[in-house]
């Protein structure tokens, strides 16, 4: 069962491959064809390996497979290898699942691209990287498919390079990424000095051993993986990137930018709980920056027009959810997320592009609306995306983001406080995200006579994976419906085995208290159940029923307006602090300290030397007299002093 | 036949100059023929080298030892191990892609264009090879009169200005090499009785603390200034900025190793106290060298001496990982060397075949280039992301040793040194973007053409070996390990180190008396000053 | 007659040879002053020769010789050129070998 592992991201590889080095030499179908069929095919065996890894006794589910020695070093010994358990097969099946419906939508939505070719090439280069990255069996193996994902992240964004905003957002993704991965490598080291291995089954076998529980060296070691997955995973302080990253072609920023890429951080933690259950500062770190990061976004979500824009600050924000549930001990419940995340999101990117592939590349939604009648699917399908990602009970984005917030307010790790900027978060999330569809598929039609002339539904190839999707972000929550309905946690239960710490005695503890705790469970579903009917409620007041008053609120509260939708001058902060003066300093370092100093220093030395050879050189006259008298005169000097001295 | 392989290797190329002689001096193409099909006839008898090459074994193969000058102990004494090995496979290889890069570039003498570079090939096969110091010497010097021709011949518009340059700064380090080399010499006459110029004779030579200071400070100044460490490292971007493109490839490909190389095959085995000594200082400019090369790279105008710039950063990973004094970073640190070679050797070519088309190599006066030329931007993005280190090309092998032996060494190091990752990226990036993306603006690039089919054939086995090196880099690794081990052994010999027999990992131990035990102590006992020091 | 008598002249041929290269301006005195320093060591080598009875002088003599006709034959053919050149054999206006 094993011995198949490589296949998964194998296939990728070999559709990479092929695209790319005849690039340009194949027909457009047969490109669409192989960059599909090689997802489809690493779809098909992620399933059957899932159902492998199911059949097997619940403490035994993991499979390993090494193909051969990477970097042989001494003590270091990092294997090409994989690692199948129930953490990676998830994530297998999301990466390659979502991947095929957006390689599916791609070939509708890139039709008209001549570039198709090249996108392709890279769509499959990046689901290779993401499968190495989830099934890799050690960090520097992991730390392969983790810049891979950055490089294509990087290609993809810059995919239209000819724009210059284009090449800015890919350049500015790639070392944002890199300084989150500069901390990852921190990481890395310190582990390989303490534990002498890189492997994730030795580290997390003798973490415990090695590691004083709490003390500071777990804890740097866990603060800087996460520095790594803020840098992927868009979180404070290096989310910078991912609203920029929008300039790239609609389905990457549904595949790299919703469901997959950005996820990774949120991956790494869960596979290294094992360290972040023994580091509580760490995990404090964890929660607080998740948290800061899902309200911050999402207030910067409430005042963009662009509608990718919206989509992508949502996508930080329902991160920093994520990141909360890791930061209060429960990996399972940020996976949880990670997974319906995945279906909504891309649904909704999926569904924003096609959209925008109605609306001739208009992404502005102020100069949209009405659209209902026109794409009924798109239609449809975006707004069970969006029900789902506002928490409506019973789609998945109900099930998982209460099982955040519960575990924020009741996990050991958890605080009254985390709890309430989540639950104000999930007020704003179903603000800014009906605010869109109203926006978008309501109200007055907006664009000019031109772009009404070629609104049309987009083709079968796009409409298909919505619905897929669609479907998907209905049902995607129902394998992990929390105890306190009164059945069992499928998801959970799955993933036991692969995530350490105090989940399994929280549930025990949870089932003791089964009575107090679960009216509290209730009450606060009940709460934020009633929040987001509120805020649905606001902005059906606000951009359905009277848009003026929006536009009127807008004007009242200007100061505040100018700084949402400037993002809070982040962008300009960094550059004022960051960016400027390291490239002053450097053009110090070059105009001064190497021309100027060190140059000019040794020039100075030679031009003195110069001088010194210009006094001495009048001595040659070029008369062969004057040197003949002093050849004479030498030779007389010498000979008169030997013979009298 | 065998046993004499190395001979052939070395002067092989001298006898492709004694033909080249021949040819009378207007038949361009069969001088460039005959110089093509020498440096690739010496490649492939590098390859046999490499083929014949026992990894399993440690120590020096395919050893030649012949008395030459007698009476004062030189010999002919040639022989490589893993570490060589694999710097003369590297040398061959850049010298046959430097030759067809010179194909159409070079117009004016030709004949004395590439009878410089088989001499220089020639020369810097020697360095690699020799085991004696005088024929070290000589073949360290022999290689600096062919560079000295090719930047100021065939250079740029200051190419004397940096021909003078550039020879100036390495006379000076050669100079005092010279002299320590011969104090060496009479030492070793004065302990055993008679001259001797063999590296492995006088490494097991006993010396005191501040005679190894000595000694160590003047052969690391010459190879310093070689490498270049940082504050010595000004010579280099002018260094490269004039020369053609081949003279560049050689030049970052392969002469800057000549000083990490003399590094390890004689500073660290021969002084082991004098390097635990000066360790902290060399890391700290070191990892100077990353940052600051790094920045200033960032703010260069012309895309050689980004480069160049880009090389001094480098070549700075190196140092650190050689200092390191563990197994890691000194793998990391040779597996670095070669990678080196190949991703600079390789930016420097495109940036050639760049200039051929347009006679510029400013930044600004490019964009929008992947347009036009989109065979080009993929070869320069694979090459520039091998730059950047990304894993699966062969810059993260060396550079991720580097970084993981230094955090051991000292958490410090290793953190400044990482933020040389991030920094690579801005820079590399960032002069992607701007010769590369965007839309064509100068109407002087719209007419470019893609990459022929001579400089395919250049750019391929380069991005061949980037990602072998990148995927697969075990057969090195194998071809290294014996050799870094047998170094460290020899820098164990100091007394204020301990070599962990397993990891391989050198500590130090306290200044204490009694913390050495014997087994370590090969000094003779009337140097006792070096416990104090 | 004693071997101070040859030294003597010897001495005085040198002199006048060397005066001679010191102030004339023209090359082909110059040489023959050149030449006649040349043949008085000749004449001591001789005088020693003679004087010690012993024959190593008479083979440094022939040595001399040779090596005289040698630069004879090879300085007045760069005579020759410099005068096809420049038009003078004034070696006062030959300096441009300066610098």
């Amino acid at each position: 069962m094993a011995e198949y592992i490589y296949l998964v991201p194998l296939f990728p590889l070999i559709g990479f491959l092929i695209n790319g080095l005849l690039l340009g030499r194949l027909p457009r179908a047969a490109v669409n064809f192989i960059a599909c069929a090689s997802v489809g095919l690493s779809f098909i065996v992620a399933v059957m390996l899932f159902f492998d890894l199911r059949a097997l006794p619940e403490g035994q589910r993991v499979l390993e497979q090494v193909l051969f020695t990477w970097i042989p070093s001494g003590a270091l010994q990092v294997n090409i290898g994989f690692l199948l358990d129930p953490l990676s097969a998830v994530m297998i099946l999301v990466v390659t699942g979502v991947g095929f419906l957006i390689h599916i939508y791609s070939t509708g939505y890139m039709s008209h691209d001549p570039g198709f070719g090249r996108y392709f090439t890279y769509l499959n280069l990046f689901t290779f990287s993401m499968l190495v990255l989830v099934l890799a069996d050690s960090f520097p193996f992991m730390f392969v498919g983790w810049e891979g994902v950055g490089l294509c992240s990087y290609l993809l964004i810059g995919f239209w390079f000819e724009k210059k905003s284009a090449s800015d957002a890919g350049k500015k993704a790639f070392i944002v990424n890199r300084i989150g991965d500069a901390g990852f490598l921190l990481g890395m080291f310190i582990i390989f000095w303490q534990v002498g291995s890189l492997q994730f089954t030795e580290v997390m076998a003798a973490a415990p051993a090695v590691f004083a529980a709490g003390g500071a060296l777990v804890t740097t070691v866990c603060i800087l993986l996460f520095v790594g997955a803020t840098g992927k995973s868009a979180q404070i302080p290096l989310y910078v990137w991912l609203p920029d990253a929008m300039e790239g072609p609609t389905p990457v920023s549904a595949l790299i930018h919703a469901a997959t890429m950005v996820t990774a951080g949120v991956y790494m933690l869960a596979r290294s709980s094992v360290l972040y259950t023994m580091a509580p500062d760490a995990l404090a770190v964890v929660a607080i920056i998740g948290a800061a990061t899902a309200l911050f976004a999402a207030t910067i979500g409430t005042a963009q027009n662009d509608i990718k824009r919206v989509l992508a600050y949502s996508t930080v924000s329902q991160l920093g959810y994520m990141f909360l549930a890791c930061g209060v001990a429960a990996f399972t419940a940020g996976i949880f997320h990670l997974m319906t995340h995945a279906f909504f999101k891309a649904l909704l990117f999926l569904a924003a592009g096609s959209v925008i592939h109605g609306m001739s590349d208009i992404q502005d939604m102020r100069q949209m609306g009405g659209l209902k009648k026109y794409m009924p699917i798109t239609f449809i399908t975006m707004l069970l995306a969006t029900l789902a990602i506002a928490g409506i009970p019973g789609f998945s984005g109900f099930f998982s983001k209460d099982e955040i917030l519960w575990k924020s307010f009741s996990s050991s790790h958890g605080h009254i406080l985390l709890w309430i900027i989540g639950f104000i978060t999930a007020g704003l999330t179903a603000f800014y995200m009906f605010r869109l569809i109203y926006m978008t598929f309501y109200g007055k039609e907006r664009m000019s006579d031109e772009v009404k002339h070629h609104l049309h539904e987009s083709p079968r190839s796009m409409t298909l994976p919505l619905v897929v999707l669609a479907v998907l972000s209905v049902i995607g929550g129902w394998v992990g419906i929390p105890h306190v309905f009164g059945v069992t946690n499928h998801f959970e239960h799955w993933l036991a085995p692969v995530i350490a710490g105090p989940h399994q005695e929280a549930a025990s503890h949870a089932l003791a208290a089964a009575g107090s705790s679960a009216a509290t469970e209730f009450l606060l579903m009940g709460l934020t159940v009633v929040l987001v009917l509120f805020s649905i409620f606001g902005a059906y007041m606000l951009y359905k029923k009277r848009p003026e008053l929006s536009t009127s609120l807008a004007q009242k509260f200007s100061g505040l307006q100018a700084l949402l939708v400037n993002k809070y001058y982040v962008d300009e902060i960094y550059g004022a602090l960051v960016v400027r003066p390291i490239v002053t300093g450097s053009v110090f370092l070059w105009k001064i300290v190497d021309v100027l100093f060190i140059d000019g220093l040794i020039n100075g030395f030679a031009a003195i030397y110069a001088d010194i050879s210009q006094v001495a050189r009048r001595v040659q006259t070029g008369r062969i007299r004057s040197y003949a008298t002093v050849f004479v005169l030498g030779v007389v000097a010498m000979v008169g002093y030997f013979l009298y001295w | 036949m065998i046993g004499d392989i190395l001979t052939y290797l070395t002067f092989f190329p001298v006898l492709g100059v004694v033909l080249l002689l021949l040819v009378p001096k207007e038949r361009h193409d069969s001088i460039k023929s005959l110089s093509l099909i020498i440096a690739f006839v010496t490649m492939l008898i590098s390859f046999l080298v490499y083929a014949l090459f026992d990894p399993l074994a440690s120590g020096m193969q395919f050893e030649v030892n012949v008395p030459w000058v007698n009476s004062v102990g030189i010999s002919y004494h040639l022989g490589i191990d893993g570490i060589s090995l694999l710097l003369i496979v590297l040398t061959t290889i850049l010298t046959v892609l430097a030759i067809l890069s010179s194909w159409n570039s070079i117009k004016t003498g030709v004949k004395g264009f590439y009878i410089s570079i088989l001499l220089l090939t020639t020369g810097m096969i020697g360095v690699f090879v020799s085991l004696d110091l005088f024929l070290f010497y000589v073949f360290w010097e022999v290689m600096l009169i062919p560079m000295y021709f090719l930047i100021g011949v065939w250079g740029g518009p200051r190419r004397v200005y940096a021909a003078i340059k550039f020879v100036l700064f390495t006379m000076f380090g050669s100079l005092l090499m010279l002299v320590a080399v011969l104090y060496l010499v009479f030492k070793y006459h004065s302990m055993a009785g008679v001259y001797s110029f063999d590296i492995q004779a006088l490494v097991s030579m006993p010396l005191s603390f501040s005679e190894q200071a000595y000694l160590f400070a003047a052969f690391a100044l010459a190879f310093a200034i070689k490498v270049p460490l940082w504050p010595l490292h000004t010579w280099l971007p002018d260094a490269h900025v004039e020369a053609p493109t081949a003279g560049s490839v050689i030049l970052a490909g392969v002469l800057l190793k000549m000083g990490t190389y003399g590094f390890i095959r004689i500073c660290l085995p021969m002084f082991p106290e004098a390097t635990v000594a000066f360790l902290p200082y060399i890391c700290v400019l070191s990892v100077i060298a990353i940052v600051y090369g790094a920045l200033v790279a960032m703010v260069q105008k012309d895309v050689k001496s980004l480069v160049a710039f880009s090389s001094v950063s480098h070549m700075g990973f190196v140092m650190l990982g050689l200092f390191t004094l563990n197994l890691q970073g000194l793998e990391g640190s040779v597996m670095q060397m070669i990678n080196h070679g190949i991703s600079t050797g390789a930016l420097f070519l495109l940036v050639g075949m760049i200039y051929d088309r347009r006679h510029t190599r400013l930044i600004s006066e490019f964009g929008g280039i992947a347009k036009v030329m989109p065979a080009f931007a993929t070869y320069f993005m694979i090459v520039t992301l091998s730059s950047i280190g990304l894993p699966f090309t062969n810059g993260f092998v060396g550079e991720f040793l580097i970084l993981l032996g230094a955090f051991q060494l000292n958490t410090w190091y290793g953190v400044f040194a990482v933020t040389g990752v991030i920094f690579s990226a801005c820079y590399m990036l960032w002069m992607y973007q701007r010769v590369m993306y965007g839309k064509v603006t100068n109407p002087e690039n719209e007419k470019l053409t893609d990459m022929s089919a001579r400089e395919r054939i250049i750019m391929i086995p380069l991005v061949f070996l980037i990602f072998w090196i990148g995927v697969y880099p075990k057969p090195l690794f194998d071809r290294i390990e014996p050799a870094v081990k047998n170094v460290l052994e020899q820098v164990s010999r100091a007394k204020s180190v301990q070599l962990d027999p397993v990891t391989y990992e050198l500590t130090r131990v306290k200044d204490e008396k009694g913390t050495v035990t014997d087994a370590t102590v090969t000094f003779a006992p009337e140097q006792e000053e070096a416990t104090h020091e | 007659m004693p071997v101070s008598a040859f030294l003597v002249l010897a001495g005085v041929l040198f002199a006048i040879g060397a005066v001679g290269v010191l102030i004339s301006r023209n090359i082909i005195v110059l040489f023959m002053c050149v030449e006649l320093m040349l043949n008085s060591a000749n004449l001591a080598l001789i005088a020693f020769s003679r004087a010690l009875h012993v024959v190593d002088g008479h083979a440094f003599v022939f040595l001399v010789l040779t090596v005289a006709a040698a630069e004879v034959a090879v300085g007045l053919a760069m005579v020759i050129t410099i005068f096809r050149n420049r038009e003078t054999i004034n070696i006062d206006r030959i300096s441009i070998l300066k610098w």
